[in-house]
Parts: C-alpha cells; sequence; structure tokens
C-alpha cells in the first residue's frame, strides 16, 4: 500500500482529458439561492457521456440541489444548464430526457412492481406489448421476475431498491440521477449493490450522476467525483487523484484517513521543499510544484498507511522521525498507532497485522522510528 | 407488554363508563312502552312503529339526506382542493389569511355562522331552502375535510409526486394517478365526517332553512324542547345504531387490512 | 395557470361565504330594526346611484352597541357564557387527561380500540346525545331512580334545567374534542423519557409533571381551545339543559333572532361575541399552525 507508484495507469475511459469531447451536461456560472441561502454558488461543470459521475459532499453542501436542477424540480437563479448543448431550464421535468432515483425510492405504493416499473412507459403512450416487453427487460436486468405482482410493501428493502433502479431506467433516459441510492441499505448489502449499479451502468451505457455523503461508496463507483463544500466544487477528479493528489486540506481530511501536519515551507531543490513544523523536530522532506515561494505556511498531508513503524531507524527513507506510541486502535485487518512527535504533534501511522496479535511489535509508551518517501505526501497551500 | 396500571384502568373504565351510559340508556327507554319515557312499563318497539307512520319525520329525514349528501361532496371536492393548495401550493398572496379562514369555522359558534349566513342570502335575495341549507353546510363541512386531507397530506412523501413527474405525468396526471389513490381513505373519511356533521347541524340549518326544507334535527329540537318524546328516542337509537355499525365496520376494516400489512412487510424482511 | 384555479376556487368560496358575511353581519349590527322585509333599515339601494349609498350611509349609526351596553342582561350573559366556559373547559380537561393518559399507556393493541371507543360518539348526532341527559337528569329520571332505590337520597334532585345539567352536558359532549388531541400528543411520548427521569431522580409524580405535561402541552392547549371557543357561544345545551337561571350569549342571540325578530341586535351581539373570541381563535390557528410546521 504504503509504495504505490507515483504515476497512475492511464484511464482507458477518460472524455474529460479530451478536448474535442462534447460534454452530456454543462453547468454554466450556475447559482441558486433559496431566499437568502445560497445553496449553489456561481459553478461551472461539464459531466461526460456515460459517465458515472458523484456528487459527493457533507449534508447541505449543495449537492441534492444541483441534481434537482438536473431533474427540474428547481430552476436556476442564475446561470444556464445545458443537456446536449440544449438549455433545459424551460422544459418541465416531465418532458426532460432525464429519470430520477429517489432516496426514499418513492415507489408508488398503490401500485405492483409492474405497475410501478410500467408507469413511466404508459405515459409515453407507447404500446401494450412494447410495454410489457420493456418492463420484463428491467424485471430481468434487476432480477425481479419474481416479485413483479408483488406491491412494494410485500418486498425487502434490497429489493425495493432495485424496483426503483429499474422504474427510473425502463424509459432509458440520457442520463440518470441517484439520491443516495443506497442510503437506506445495510453495509454489507450496500457493497454488493455498488457492484451491481456498476455492472447496470456498464451494461446500459446510461450516464449516471450519483449523490452521496459517503466516500466510500463515490470511491467504488464513479469514474468522476466532485467533491462539494458550500455550494461550491472544490474539487473534480478520478477516485485515485482525488484520494493521492487532493487539490486542498478539506478535500484530503473528507475522503479517507490523513495527517494534516501545519507547517512553513523552504525550497530545497528543482521539485523538492522542506516544510518545518516544529522546533524540536527534523523538517519533512516533501516533493512539491515549482510555484511555491518560500517561507509560505503549508499544510503537509500524508496518509496514515503510507508510514511505516519500526523500532530502528530506517537507512533508505526520505523521512524518519522518531516518537512515542501514545495509543493503538486494534482494528482486525491492521491497526492504528498514535504516535506523539517531539513538539507534541501527533501521527497516525496504519500497519497490515501481518502477524498474530499476541506477537505484536509494539506496545504503549514504546518508542517507535516514522518513516516515508518524499513522494508520499502532498504539501497544500490552502 | 406493559401491565396497565390500576390508575389507568380506573381513568379509562370511568370515562368509557361516562361516555357510553346516556346513550345505553337511551336505547333502553326507546322500548319502554310507557308513553312516560321514564317509567318502564314493559318491552315493546311500538314507539319505531309510530315514527315510521309520522310523515313529517320521513320527509324531514329525506331532506336532511339530500342535503348531508349533496354538501359533503361538494366539500370533499373544495376542502381536498384547499389541503392540497395549503399543504403543497407554496407562498401566494394572502395564504394566511386562507388558512385562517379555512380553519376558523372548525371553532367558530354556529350561531355566529349560521347568523351571518343568512344574512348574507337574503341580502343577496337568495330565498331560503334547500340550497342555501347546502351552500351552509359545504362551508363549514369543507374546513373539516381540509383538516383530515391536509393531515394525511403532510405525511406524504413529496418525492412521491415528483417520481411520478419524472417518469412523465403532467401536475394534474399525478394528482389523478398518485395523489389521489394514495390520499383517498382521507378523502373518503373527510367525505364522511362533512356527511354526520350536515345530518347533525341544528342551529346553522335552523337560520339557514325555509318553511318547506325543515331537517330532522331541526324536528327532533322543537320535539325535545319541552320534554322527552318516546318517538324522538326511537328516533335517536336508530341513528346511534347505524352510527355504531358504520365505525365498527370502518374500523374492524381498516384494523384488518393494517394487520394484513403487517404481516406481508414481516414476510418481505425476512 | 391551473395553479392559480386550484387556489383561486376554495379562496373565492371562503371568501363569499364566510368573510363577506362577517362584514354584513357588520353592517346590520350598525342598522336600525324596522318592521319590515327585510326588518331592518335603512337599505341599500343602487338604483338610486351615489344618492341611495349616502342615505344608507348616513342611517348606519352604534346605536345597537349603546343599547347593548345599557341592558345588563347582555353584558351578564356575555359575563356568564365566559364563566361558565371557563369552568366546564377546565372540568373537561381534568376528566379527558385521564382518559386520554390512560389510552396512550394503554397496550398497543388495545389502542385502535380505544380510538375507536371515543370517536363513535364523536360521529354520533350532537343533539342526540344532550337530549340523552334530559331522560337522565329529570326529576323523574334515571339518576333520580337509582339514587331514591339504593336510599342514598330521600327527596328526588333537581338538576334538569340548571346550570349544573348544562356543566354536565357540556363537558359530556366535549370531552371526545379535549381527549383526541390529548392522547395524539400523549401517544408520541416517548417512554424512556420518563424512565429517564426516574434515573435521574424524579419520584413518578414529580416525573409526571416535569415530562409529560410540558410534553403534552401542544395537546392540552389545541383541547382547551377546541372546548373553550365553540363552548362559550353555545346554544343547543343551555336550550335543552339549562333552566331560566341559565344565561349563555348564544342562547340570547338566537331568542333575539327569531322570537323578538330584532335582527340589529342579534348582529350587535355577535359582532361582539365574535370580538370576544378572536383572539382565543387567532390563538388556536396559530398553535394549530405550529403543529403542522412541526410535522411537515
Amino acid at each position: 500500500m504504503a509504495d504505490k507508484p507515483r504515476k497512475l495507469p492511464q484511464e482507458v475511459f477518460a472524455p474529460w482529458e479530451d478536448p474535442e469531447a462534447k460534454p452530456l451536461i454543462q453547468f454554466r456560472n450556475v447559482t441558486k439561492r433559496f431566499g437568502e441561502f445560497t445553496a449553489i454558488d456561481d459553478l461551472t461543470l461539464d459531466i461526460y457521456e456515460r459517465e458515472f459521475f458523484a456528487l459527493l459532499g457533507p449534508s447541505g453542501c449543495g449537492k441534492t440541489t444541483m441534481m434537482r436542477m438536473l431533474a427540474g424540480f428547481e430552476a436556476p437563479t442564475e446561470g444556464q444548464i445545458l443537456l446536449d448543448g440544449q438549455n433545459i431550464a424551460p422544459v418541465p421535468p416531465n418532458l426532460r430526457p432525464v429519470n430520477m432515483m429517489f432516496q426514499s425510492y418513492a415507489l408508488f405504493p398503490h401500485l405492483s412492481i409492474w405497475d410501478n416499473i410500467a408507469f413511466g412507459l404508459k405515459r409515453d403512450k407507447l404500446p401494450k406489448d412494447k410495454i410489457a416487453a420493456r418492463v420484463e427487460e428491467m424485471l430481468r436486468l434487476t432480477r425481479l421476475e419474481k416479485f413483479a405482482r408483488r406491491k412494494p410493501h410485500q418486498i425487502s428493502g434490497g429489493q425495493r431498491q432495485r424496483v426503483a433502479l429499474a422504474r427510473s431506467l425502463a424509459k432509458a433516459p440520457k442520463l440518470l440521477l441517484l439520491d443516495e441510492p443506497l442510503g437506506a441499505l445495510d453495509r454489507k448489502l450496500r457493497e454488493d449493490t455498488q457492484f451491481e449499479l456498476m455492472d447496470i451502468q456498464e451494461k446500459t451505457g446510461t450516464t449516471f450522476v450519483i449523490v452521496t455523503h459517503d466516500q466510500e461508496e463515490a470511491m467504488t463507483v464513479a469514474s468522476r467525483i466532485a467533491v462539494m463544500n458550500h455550494g461550491k466544487i472544490v474539487q473534480v477528479d478520478t477516485p485515485a487523484r482525488i484520494y493521492e493528489a487532493p487539490a486542498n486540506a478539506y478535500v484530503a481530511d473528507f475522503i479517507g484517513d490523513v495527517n494534516l501536519i501545519e507547517g512553513t515551507a523552504t525550497r530545497t531543490g528543482e521539485d523538492r521543499c522542506s516544510v518545518r513544523f516544529a522546533e524540536a523536530a527534523d523538517p519533512i522532506t516533501a516533493e512539491c510544484t515549482a510555484d511555491l515561494s518560500d517561507g509560505i505556511a503549508v499544510t503537509y498531508a500524508i496518509r496514515p498507511e503510507k508510514i511505516l513503524v519500526t523500532a530502528d531507524r530506517p537507512a533508505d527513507r526520505a523521512n524518519a522521525l522518531e516518537g512515542q506510541i501514545i495509543d493503538i486502535g486494534y482494528l482486525g485487518n491492521i491497526s492504528t498507532y498514535h504516535v506523539e512527535l517531539p513538539g507534541g504533534q501527533m501521527i497516525k501511522a496504519a500497519m497490515t497485522n501481518s502477524t498474530r496479535l499476541d506477537r505484536r511489535d509494539f506496545t504503549w509508551d514504546d518508542r517507535v522510528w516514522l518513516s516515508w518517501r518524499e513522494t508520499a505526501g502532498v504539501v497544500l497551500t490552502e | 407488554m406493559r401491565r396497565v396500571s390500576w390508575f389507568n384502568l380506573t381513568s379509562l373504565t370511568f370515562g368509557f363508563a361516562f361516555l357510553y351510559l346516556p346513550m345505553v340508556v337511551l336505547v333502553v327507554y326507546s322500548f319502554n312502552s310507557n308513553k312516560l319515557v321514564t317509567v318502564w312499563a314493559g318491552f315493546s318497539t311500538k314507539w319505531y312503529g309510530e315514527l315510521f307512520r309520522n310523515e313529517a319525520f320521513l320527509d324531514a329525514a329525506w331532506v336532511t339526506l339530500r342535503v348531508a349528501l349533496l354538501s359533503s361532496t361538494m366539500a370533499t371536492v373544495l376542502g381536498t382542493m384547499a389541503a392540497y393548495v395549503l399543504v403543497r401550493g407554496g407562498k401566494f398572496f394572502g395564504r394566511t389569511l386562507f388558512s385562517g379562514t379555512l380553519y376558523a369555522p372548525l371553532v367558530m359558534p354556529d350561531v355566529i355562522l349560521g347568523l351571518s349566513l343568512l344574512l348574507l342570502f337574503i341580502s343577496i335575495g337568495l330565498d331560503r331552502g334547500m340550497v342555501t341549507i347546502v351552500l351552509a353546510h359545504t362551508t363549514f363541512a369543507m374546513s373539516y375535510v381540509a383538516v383530515v386531507v391536509s393531515s394525511r397530506l403532510v405525511s406524504f412523501d413529496r418525492a412521491l409526486e415528483e417520481a411520478a413527474l419524472d417518469l412523465g405525468c403532467t401536475p394534474l396526471d399525478a394528482f389523478r394517478s398518485v395523489t389521489l389513490p394514495i390520499i383517498a381513505p382521507a378523502v373518503i373519511s373527510g367525505w364522511l365526517l362533512g356527511f354526520t356533521l350536515s345530518l347533525d347541524d341544528l342551529v346553522i340549518a335552523s337560520f339557514t332553512s325555509g318553511p318547506s326544507s325543515t331537517t330532522l334535527p331541526i324536528k327532533i329540537f322543537s320535539a325535545v324542547r319541552l320534554g322527552v318524546s318516546p318517538e324522538i328516542n326511537a328516533l335517536s337509537s336508530i341513528l346511534i345504531g347505524i352510527v355504531t355499525v358504520g365505525v365498527l365496520t370502518f374500523s374492524i376494516s381498516s384494523k384488518r387490512a393494517i394487520m394484513k400489512r403487517m404481516r406481508e412487510e414481516n414476510r418481505a424482511e425476512t | 395557470m391551473r395553479r392559480a384555479v386550484l387556489i383561486l376556487l376554495p379562496y373565492t368560496w371562503l371568501a363569499a361565504l364566510f368573510l363577506v358575511p362577517f362584514l354584513i353581519v357588520i353592517k346590520i349590527s350598525l342598522s336600525d330594526t324596522a318592521l319590515a322585509i327585510p326588518p331592518y333599515t335603512p337599505t341599500l339601494d343602487l338604483t338610486q346611484g351615489w344618492e341611495g349609498i349616502r342615505t344608507w350611509w348616513a342611517g348606519l349609526d352604534f346605536e345597537n352597541f349603546v343599547f347593548l351596553t345599557e341592558d345588563d342582561l347582555y353584558w351578564k350573559a356575555y359575563l356568564s357564557s365566559l364563566k361558565i366556559a371557563v369552568i366546564s373547559t377546565l372540568i373537561t380537561l381534568s376528566i379527558g387527561y385521564p382518559i386520554a393518559y390512560g389510552m396512550a399507556r394503554a397496550p398497543e393493541e388495545w389502542r385502535p380500540t380505544l380510538m375507536m371507543l371515543v370517536i363513535l360518539p364523536f360521529w354520533t348526532s350532537f343533539l342526540i346525545r344532550v337530549y340523552a341527559w334530559k331522560a337522565i337528569l329529570s326529576k323523574e329520571g334515571f339518576l333520580n331512580q337509582i339514587l331514591l332505590a339504593t336510599g342514598l337520597i330521600d327527596d328526588p334532585l333537581i338538576i334538569l334545567n340548571t346550570n349544573t345539567a348544562v356543566y354536565i352536558g357540556i363537558v359530556y359532549t366535549y370531552l371526545p374534542f379535549m381527549i383526541l388531541p390529548l392522547y395524539a400528543a400523549l401517544e408520541k411520548l416517548d417512554g424512556a423519557l420518563l424512565e429517564a427521569a426516574e434515573d435521574l431522580g424524579c419520584s413518578r409524580l414529580s416525573a409526571f409533571w416535569l415530562v409529560t405535561v410540558p410534553l403534552s402541552k401542544q395537546g392540552i392547549i389545541a383541547g382547551c381551545f377546541l372546548v373553550f371557543i365553540p363552548v362559550v357561544g353555545e346554544f343547543v345545551i343551555p336550550a335543552l339543559l339549562g333552566g331560566s337561571e341559565t344565561l349563555m350569549i348564544g342562547k340570547v342571540l338566537w331568542e333575539e333572532f327569531f322570537s323578538n325578530r330584532d335582527w340589529p341586535v342579534a348582529s350587535a351581539v355577535a359582532v361582539i361575541l365574535l370580538a370576544i373570541l378572536i383572539i382565543p381563535i387567532v390563538l388556536f390557528l396559530k398553535n394549530e399552525e405550529k403543529q403542522r410546521e412541526a410535522e411537515g
């Protein structure tokens, strides 16, 4: 884990890197205000066809508002939303080629599963046999054939989730919106369903936009993630880059576990600098961008799993700091060590428990060495 | 299961005895053969026979029934619309005044409502009769319908309507194919409430009725104002009987439906 | 466009049949009694144009309100209505609360049945339920027969046609209106809160006062208003169960209208009654609005 190659493997599917590619959805300087409250603040974003795009953020960050604007339940206060190059503001929700899977699933309780899935098709006045064929297809896709005649309250939560998905996919929308689609499921089922969702997305080739506050879910399913906060997009990127190269301390902290160390940077080479964070401790050597000026206040972010804990100082590591173990969290597969450095800085380091617990190397109050490569962490200026 | 404390059991027993004893006494006396209602002289159903030979009562009952059917139906349409506007309509000019005037008739003394409606009908030159009673009853019954329907609408998951729109319904379609079927039980109980309120009303009907449109409560009131009457006992017993059967059937069937649903939900999760 | 129709239809109906009538009542309360059809003057004659409106306006005055303050029958009737309403509201609350509490604490499978038992009288004719007490409370009635037979009293009690009978009638008919909002509030109450209060050192009684009562406040307020406001203007109960000593404004209004045919004075009585009730009505509506917002 700690020694991941620096260069990420080239994604096969990456239309956002192709300047020729036409986005399916474009947000152009969109602002949405509810009275005094600004839910979306001058936001610009492109989403491409066949993407599985995740809007990730804490509750109240505006992600649900963005989804509701795409569905047509809210209109932007300023700016434009384009779908296939067309402004969709004047199109009411029932005429948009966009369907939504609701957080509460919103299955019609008075209709059977079959009728729920057929609901949207019937609105299009399709011939009866076509509707039946499409419903059967959707039932097969979501493995619900046996439950077609049941009412929503007669099936389990996981099955309801699949009905909601089938219903929103039935009309073959250009864009499918998923509002916290797995929020109501328990953990185990959620993990299975995530892969099922990806599978269905691939099979149907539909563009998915998912809203979630669960970072693991976003990391698992999405081709790209937009991390949002206070109505603005903080970073849009692939899961791997969001994790490995967060744009700022907010993203680094929001996704996964991280040590954030405040210090001042001094340039030491072409793309190297050192970050001094305490009088008593050695500075950290890190990779940094060329435009970094000397003496600037920075945050150094390093993931716990990138730090090695050893009894002796390792020779081949750029960074090595000695400290004392204050606390150990045993999580089964890994253990988290809370180590206090000279000067009081606390560092979390995660180590895989490759041996049984009774043969653990370190215990409370042990003095240990923490070490990592110079490319393992990032220097953040915001 | 929690045990019922003695205090709670006592208050429930006395409370329900207080609520029901008078009605039981009334029904028992209706089978008394004596003209002096409270002096028991043996079992008899003769007052029921007398009642059904009394043309004036039958006429009044027929008027009351028609008024109640018409006004509760109109009140259901208007009250449902009003509730929908209040719960779903968002902000509009005069919303507070609207909700105030909608809910005020719930507590407004009948004499004020009756008097004000009568004065309205007179000043616009509308002759008092069945039409005026229907208009008056519709007005106050729509408040009750609105209360019942809006409490259902409040607990109604708005996403259901949005899902219908999302799947291609126009707003009217969405109301017809999703909202209405789901709130139907509340609409029906609103209708029933409006119906019984109209059957029951004395004061407003007295103000707004004309000589040719005497309703049953007006008849009952003039008959019992000075004392008890065995025929009215019989009539009251019949009305109590109808309501009891109605409420019992309704609550037993809804309890069955709930039990069935709970069983199915349990089965679905396992 | 559709939304406008949806709003306008019920709105217009309420405006035409609820708000406008009040304005007419106010107008007529300012008119004079006349032996005519309709029995008041002046009447607005629009065929005379502006002149008609001017004579009509000149004919309006506060004479009827002055009359109401001069005759002590009226203000005594207002005061006595308020007194009866306050006392019967308190009695209804003290009887209704234990019943609602008992219902809310009853085993869950009993509750729908208990609820139905409260609702059943609510659906039964008001008039009939008031009438039922006539046969119970009269001199030869059921209650006296029982009491005489058991030897508790030697002479029959005179209850019918007294204020006592009116109180009994009010409490009886309005009890479901009190129980239902109280039950709704108490049923939502989490039993763990009481256990927490006892765990933190409250006795059963102080836990009741410090937790149950404050948390059922909205139900208490709603129930009290639902009883108090209509009782102030109550007509049927005093007319059927009350006697000559019973003075209630609803009855006065009724008699002024139907017996004396004095429409302007009846209107003035209604205007003052409404003025008295407007504050409780507004408070009631506010309370309802608050509850709806809390739920929605």
